[in-house]
């Protein structure tokens, strides 16, 4: 932290002059380069609908409020399938990223080559998101809870196979080269000393990708992959706010009841 | 015990929960639940035979991805993805930095507390797509909506984590820079920001990789970005032009995902 002579004052400033301009070239080159995307996006907008936005909330709130209680009663079962397709989903992702994450991590890898393999499948499943998942497989095998069940999983597997196999790397040697040392197989060392050591992480980690997949499977039905999203596309495409408004409802209060859920089971693990 | 029976004896890893009721409780709960849960799937095995015959179409359309029939459209919807990107994820930080102030409870006062925390669990709760159905019916069809929607669904997610950090620093240093005279506003840039600005800055680039992910599925809404593109692609039965777009999507994110970690990496 440099300081300077102002005459015949000694002044502390927080940078040195070079530091000073190279943080002043920074700035200027990101403003730049937000005001052009930003022109970009004001060039595709249409101002006109932007102008009446407040008019178009309020009447939107005065639609959707107060929501239509009674059509909870249509409601059960998709809130049911969305809680399915979020919890098998992340079942099926947890299968299928379980020997994944053992073959990802370099502790455990049987070879280079398909520990790259692995990495690749993870990274493939991690940059799609579940929605465009969801997209793919009801194009596939057509709408319905399995292509949200299998989107979800296929979406988790590279969160959970990434933070797996993380903590498999993290695991302590002494006790893996102990139970080696009784002449244990390699099954055997894999349950025996690598099991124990990463179970907690496996299990904080699988609440809460499920929990993250509460959240995403209220969407999926929205291109026909079941769940709630299919009740929230129909009230909207008929204008039916008050339904909507009720499909909100029943979503913050499942979510928010999730993440409670979720929040204990892993306060719980630590 | 016999000493014959007692030789035999094998040692058993110890049972994960302890209580046997509560283990076979949790046990029951769960196969009755799965049972429950997967006869409630409607399985067409008619409709799943006419899908593996789509399956291997939409393998050959990945083998030969066709980048150039739509590429207008494509090079329009990566454009706007990428620059939703960018303008969202500066909005939603500098709106995320006082929110996330307000949320922590050392530097706010209750009412604002419980205003932030309130708009925090909003944004959280629901997903990027619902929000921007919303934004989409306020502000019209278009990037602007996007844009609103990921600002939004980044102060969830950032404001909260701030928060967190605020929370936890160490008060000393904040009482150090107040005891030399320093106003508010001075003790937060001196104090608190010093403390919390290296993982805020981590997290930001973070977001910025979870913002361009989620700018490919705004679009399914009318919310700007590639999504629509993808999805006409989808429903017409183009899979070599979906492919080609899945794998732009694909290398774009794996990018930024280097780039950024590199970054983060030296930040600490």
């Amino acid at each position: 932290m440099p300081v300077s002579l102002e005459q015949d004052r000694r002044v502390w400033q927080r940078y040195d002059r070079a530091t000073v301009l190279k943080r002043w070239a920074w700035w200027i080159v990101s403003t730049v380069v937000v005001i052009g995307c930003w022109q970009i996006i004001s060039g595709a907008t249409r101002w006109e609908f932007v102008a009446d936005a407040p008019q178009q909330l309020a009447q939107l709130v005065r639609r959707a409020f107060p929501p239509r209680w009674d059509y909870m009663s249509q409601l059960w079962k998709p809130l049911w399938d969305t809680v399915n397709i979020a919890t098998l989903g992340t079942l099926l992702g947890l299968i299928i990223a379980l020997p994944i994450a053992f073959l990802a991590a370099r502790n455990t890898t049987p070879h280079p080559v398909i520990r790259i393999i692995a990495l690749l499948i993870i990274v493939v499943s991690r940059s799609v998101n579940s929605l465009i998942w969801a997209l793919i497989l009801v194009a596939l095998i057509g709408p319905g809870l399995l292509a949200g069940i299998i989107a979800i999983g296929l979406r988790s597997i590279g969160f959970i196979g990434k933070l797996f196999y993380e903590a498999i790397e993290e695991t302590s040697i002494e006790p893996i080269e102990a139970i080696t040392a009784t002449g244990a197989s390699r099954f055997q060392v894999l349950t025996y000393a690598y099991l124990p050591q990463v179970l907690p992480a496996f299990t904080g980690v699988t609440v809460f990708r499920w929990d993250i997949n509460i959240r995403e499977s209220t969407v999926l039905g929205l291109v026909g992959a079941g769940g709630l999203g299919i009740a929230l596309n129909a009230s909207i495409n008929a204008l039916q706010w008050d339904r909507a408004g009720m499909i909100f409802v029943v979503i913050f209060v499942m979510v928010l009841i999730s993440e409670w859920l979720s929040a204990r089971v892993r306060k719980a693990i630590i | 015990m016999s000493i014959k029976a007692n030789s035999t004896r094998r040692w058993r890893p110890p049972p994960l929960i302890s209580d046997p009721r509560l283990r076979w409780l949790i046990i029951i709960g769960v196969v009755v639940y799965l049972y429950f849960a997967l006869s409630s799937i409607n399985i067409n095995v008619d409709r799943l035979i006419r899908g593996l015959d789509r399956g291997s179409r939409m393998f050959a359309g990945f083998l030969q991805p066709d980048f150039t029939t739509r590429w207008r459209d494509i090079q329009a919807g990566l454009i706007e993805s990428l620059t939703m990107t960018v303008v969202s994820t500066v909005i939603g930080v500098i709106i995320s930095i006082p929110i996330g102030f307000g949320a922590a409870r050392n530097m706010a006062p209750m009412p604002i507390y419980l205003f932030c925390r309130g708009l925090i669990t909003i944004s959280r709760t629901f997903q990027e797509v619902i929000i921007a159905i919303v934004f989409v019916v306020m502000f019209g069809f278009g990037p602007l909506a996007g844009v609103l929607t990921l600002s939004f669904a980044t102060i969830g997610f950032l404001a909260k984590l701030l928060a967190e950090d605020i929370e936890e620093i160490d008060a000393a240093q904040v009482e150090a820079t107040r005891t030399t005279g320093a106003s508010w506003l001075q003790t937060v840039t001196y104090g608190v920001l010093p403390q919390v600005s290296p993982r805020l800055v981590g997290l930001s680039i973070y977001r910025f990789d979870i913002n361009l992910r989620e700018s490919a599925i705004v679009g399914v809404v009318g919310a700007g970005g590639i999504g629509a593109t993808l999805q006409t692609a989808f429903t017409r039965y183009d899979f070599d032009i979906a492919s080609a777009i899945l794998i732009i999507i694909i290398a774009l994110v794996m990018t930024t995902e280097i780039v950024s970690s590199h970054i983060r990496r030296r930040l600490q």
